[in-house]
């Protein structure tokens, strides 16, 4: 006899039983699809919700917080910013270019949910190590999909970071995060509204995108050849999402619509569920009425496909006729699939028949939540990585670092993106440490009026976060509000996803719980709200757990973007200087270098006085953002003497830097947060006190650190090292 | 003066087009649908993926009504600019001589390149002078200029070749390192690199900015 | 009535979706493959097949870069 469907589908006995609990019966088959679903991990969130309840959610410029499609910040002129980030993990590991491509359109479509014009795209990669062939072919799919949706709908993609770590062969992953502009009153949440409106599904035909594991529930007549009817693996057609987003925008600008919701995972069952909670409602959807791509589709399937590019939307039906001329001009679809009742159900119809009966509640907030149960490793986890350096001469191991894949220049992979199209990009990849985008692009620039705008950055640990659950995730909080800061950016708010293992295995829920720890206390100090998120658990296989990784976005607001620095060393004869925070610590423990070196993974990484770095990132913030310093530059992975190399490179001109001769590697390639690298006049860098130390001198071709040096030709061969990887 | 840029489903570039026109004239957005281009001075088709690239890129929009009129324009003597994707279209629909190719990397590439004017008595460069370099992005992945050896001989001779790649810029690996041509009659031209995303110093050069220029003082005295 | 159309690059213009496949290939244990080239196919159902030509000029493909081959397929 084979498993029980429910088994089959992800639910537990107990979980089964809740469910017909609540139904006072048995859920027939759709019922069964939708609540197995609606009570995954990926929907209900049901190891993490109630560990995310630690993370600050207030803040003064927000707008929007968690649980809406995308948060929101105000940014002042009555403007607002909305942003999210969202993973798409497991469809990269099948298909990469459409996974990432569709991960991609799936963020967009959260953001102009909220009523948003997107304006930017980032994105957070990781793989396996470049040795594996088929890390090779994830990476050039995901950056070519990437590339292919954000280019095609015209979002530049501005900003992002890749890292190669054996953890992740495995299991990769694919963060992809997206910004979006709009006045404030056209915010719109996803709350449906109004009994008695109607529910219209706009966009593109109904498929059997997603489906594959829900399978078991077809009717007895289909065989094994529909097989592969049923794609695991979605399509995204960004010009198809291109008309829909302007479609819906210009229905937001118009106040057509009582509330706007995005079809993404498990599609059309799990938006009207959401819809219908946030507003306290019930819905009636008549799958017959779906416009359909595939002959023959069964209530169910209609129920959770999910294929792309397609958008709820509840309409009074007085305004109907306004929704529909607007579609019909940007040729899209748009059809009345139901409408909002009083019943608190969500009911299934086809046609005239019944297929499908569930309380609302059930689905959405009646989702069992589990306690994790951490127990913290008595030794480290992860393997040691391979060793590959060749050399302890520091001579040679700054060439290999800058040569290693995590370090390399990632210009092979930037200039695949479109980074300039809605011309707002004030700064563009590799120019400095976060993107600096313009918010009124149509103004013309005069002497004395500041051009207003914002700084964007994502930040993610994988090792230092395994070598230290939770200083490595206050750390990664620290690197990008540091990337905020270096182009004179505060930031105003935070987006985050979590990327661990499987949540039940009591390492990973140590993990887990540390780090959400780590990022709320860091979060509390530096004042700075979550305004929304993502989790994705059970990154696992034979091979054992990803490193446990969580990735950060953190939005900012400029001043003036005219003044935002690069990081590239600019005159020569200006003075370098290292900023660092009271106590700020160096070590190799979990560094590049250390990777490198094919050292074991620590546990424990040295603890972080988390106000004095915030004491320093707002110093440097204030001198960046005041136009005085002519570059600044956070010291991240590979040290300080990888940050002095990309210093050099950015700015194409050479430094001179005193050392006291002792090349212990620790003090040139150690790591440690609240260190900055930052240029300019002399008496720019004398006014910012006494954390800042003046370590040399711009000139040359080369970068000389006391006893060694590197031209600059041979820093800019060694970091072109990711350059074969894409020919 | 006033500037027409068309939008088609899928045009991208088409806002931050009219915006660089709009610093140095009027600027409209004309509608793929309509077959009226509402009296403007000069039409520009911009950049971006219209109707998603399907078929072939610019082989669909190039059948739509608007075109038409631009068809029409363009033989009477009106100034038309073909930019990146626009360049494509022009292509396809006849109005200038050759056809755009994958890029011989055969990837989307997004980069500043130097241009290198190679005349400044058209009314498209006219405010430029011959020789003059200019620093504008290029972001495509179908960019390589062909044409056939006998009409790259005539283009040259008949000074329609307006823009080159810089030594050591071409991007895509276009004949000749052409990167912008006129048609034969001089009023209809099409450039690969984008000229509306350098026109302000804060998001990069301001070099391109003399295309839009050109045409503004050349189209109002026609 | 069931027609194929097949498009692709003319001679002598550079391929470098051809030259990619055909550099693949012997990475892959695949020898004495030459002369790759990568091109598109159109299919469509036709009430008269004499108009498929015009097609193929007008529309499906661009006869100043790119050759066509049209097979008719008896259903």
């Amino acid at each position: 006899m084979s498993a029980s469907p429910h088994r089959v589908l992800g639910l537990t006995d107990s979980e089964y039983e809740l469910i017909c609990q609540k139904l006072d019966r048995d859920p027939n088959g759709l019922e069964l699809a939708v609540f197995s679903l609606m009570w995954s991990e990926h929907c209900a969130y049901k190891h993490s919700k109630k560990l995310l309840g630690r993370l600050p959610t207030e803040g003064p410029h927000l707008l929007m917080g968690p649980g809406e499609n995308a948060g929101a910040v105000d940014v002042g002129d009555g403007m607002a910013i909305a942003f999210k980030v969202e993973s798409h993990n497991h469809p990269s590991a099948v298909e990469p270019f459409q996974g990432a491509a569709t991960g991609v359109g799936g963020i967009l479509r959260d953001v102009f949910a909220v009523g948003a014009r997107p304006i930017a795209v980032l994105d957070s990669l990781r793989f396996g190590e470049l040795e594996s062939a088929r890390s090779l072919y994830l990476l050039d799919g995901a950056v070519s999909g990437i590339g292919h949706y954000g280019n095609s709908i015209g979002v530049p993609t501005v900003g992002g970071e890749v890292y190669f770590e054996a953890a992740y062969e495995q299991n990769c992953l694919v963060n992809a995060m997206c910004l979006g502009v709009a006045e404030h009153r056209r915010l719109t949440s996803a709350a449906a509204a109004g009994v008695g409106n109607l529910l219209v599904l706009m966009g593109a035909r109904t498929g059997r995108d997603g489906i594959g594991g829900a399978s078991v529930l077809a009717s007895a007549e289909l065989d094994a050849e529909d097989e592969s009817k049923r794609p695991t693996v979605q399509i995204g057609d960004p010009f198809e999402e291109k008309k829909v987003m302007e479609a819906c925008l210009e229905l937001l600008d118009r106040g057509t619509l009582a509330s706007l919701q995005d079809l993404g995972a498990a599609g059309l069952s799990s938006s009207s569920s959401e819809m219908a909670s946030k507003g306290e409602v019930g819905l009636d959807i008549d799958v017959s009425a779906v416009p359909l791509r595939e002959a023959d589709m069964e209530p169910f399937e209609i129920m959770i496909s999910e294929s792309q590019e397609r958008m709820l939307a509840v309409v009074e039906p007085g305004r109907l006729a306004e929704l529909t001329e607007v579609c019909q001009r940007w040729e899209v679809r748009a059809s009345v699939i139901g409408a909002v009742t009083d019943t608190r159900h969500l009911r299934v119809l086809d046609g005239d028949a019944v297929v499908g009966d569930m309380p609302v509640d059930a689905l959405v907030d009646d989702c069992p939540l589990y306690d994790l149960k951490p127990a913290a490793p008595e030794a480290q986890v992860y393997p040691a990585p391979k060793r590959v350096l060749e050399s302890e001469d520091p001579a040679q191991i700054l060439p290999a670092l800058l040569g290693s894949p995590n370090l390399a220049s990632r210009r092979p992979l930037f200039e695949q993106y479109d980074s300039l199209v809605q011309s707002r990009t004030v700064r563009r990849p590799e120019q400095a440490d976060a993107a600096v985008l313009a918010l009124y692009p149509e103004h013309k620039a005069e002497p004395g009026t500041p051009r207003k705008g914002i700084a964007v950055a994502i930040d993610g640990n994988g090792r230092r976060v395994a070598c230290d659950p939770y200083t490595g995730t206050v750390e990664a909080v620290l690197e990008c509000a540091a990337n905020l800061a270096c182009v004179g950016a505060e930031p105003l708010g935070l987006t985050n996803c979590l990327n661990f293992g499987n949540p039940e295995k009591p390492h990973v829920a140590w993990q887990l719980e540390r780090s959400v720890q780590g990022m709320a206390d860091a979060l509390v100090e530096l004042g700075v709200p979550v305004v929304g998120g993502n989790v994705s658990l059970y990154n696992e296989s034979g091979g054992g757990p990803i490193y446990p990784t969580p990735v950060v976005g953190m939005v900012g607001a400029v001043r003036d973007t005219a003044l935002a620095p690069g990081y590239g060393f600019g005159r020569a004869g200006e003075s370098v200087a290292l900023v660092a925070a009271r106590g700020a610590q160096v070590s190799a423990r979990g560094s590049e270098l250390a990777k490198l070196a094919g050292e074991e993974l620590p546990l424990g990484l040295n603890p972080i006085d988390v106000a004095a770095v915030r004491e320093v990132i707002e110093l440097v913030r204030e001198a960046a953002g005041s136009g005085a310093l002519r570059s600044a530059h956070d010291v991240a992975e590979g040290g300080l003497a990888t940050a002095l190399a990309e210093c050099v490179l950015a700015g194409g001109v050479g430094a001179d830097v005193a050392w006291d001769g002792d090349d212990d590697p620790v003090q040139l390639f150690g790591e440690g947060a609240g260190r900055f690298v930052v240029s300019g006049p002399a008496e720019a860098i004398d006014a910012l006190g006494p954390l800042a130390t003046r370590i040399g001198t711009v000139g040359g071709h080369e970068l000389v650190i006391g006893p060694l040096s590197w031209t600059v030709d041979e820093l800019r061969a060694a970091s072109s090292a990711l350059a074969p990887a894409f020919a | 003066m006033r500037f027409g840029v068309i939008r088609f489903p899928g045009s991208c570039d088409e806002t931050d087009a009219l915006l660089a026109c709009r610093r140095y004239a009027d600027a409209e957005i004309l509608w793929h649908g309509d077959r009226d281009l509402d009296g403007v001075d000069a039409v520009v088709v911009p950049g971006g993926f219209s109707y998603g690239d399907y078929l072939r890129v610019g082989a669909i929009a190039r059948f739509s009504p608007i075109m038409e009129a631009v068809t029409e324009f363009a033989a009477s003597g009106g100034h038309v600019l073909g930019i990146c994707n626009g360049f494509q279209v022009l292509c396809e629909a006849g109005l200038l001589p050759g056809a755009l190719l994958p890029n011989a990397g055969r990837r989307f590439l997004c980069r500043q390149v130097d241009v290198e004017v190679a005349r400044a008595d058209s009314p498209f460069t006219r405010a430029a002078s011959a020789g003059q370099v200019l620093s504008i992005p290029v972001k495509h992945t179908t960019g390589r200029y062909h044409a056939p050896a006998h009409v790259l001989e005539g283009l040259d001779a008949h000074g329609q070749i307006l823009l080159r790649y810089a030594p050591g810029h071409n991007p895509n690996g276009s004949e000749d390192d052409i990167a912008g041509v006129t048609n034969e009659a001089g009023n209809v031209m099409g450039l690969m690199p984008h000229p509306e995303h350098a026109v302000d110093a804060l998001t990069g050069s301001e070099d391109g900015g003399v295309i839009f220029e050109s045409l503004a003082s050349v189209a109002v005295a026609a | 009535m069931k027609a194929r159309v097949l498009i692709r690059p003319k001679e002598g213009i550079l391929d470098p979706q051809g030259q990619a496949v055909e550099r693949a290939l012997p990475a892959l244990g695949f020898a004495g493959v030459e002369d790759v080239r990568v091109g598109r196919m159109v299919e469509l159902e036709v009430e008269d097949s004499s108009q498929i030509e015009a097609m193929c000029q007008k529309l499906l493909a661009n006869p100043l870069v790119e050759d066509y081959e049209v097979q008719l397929v008896d259903l």
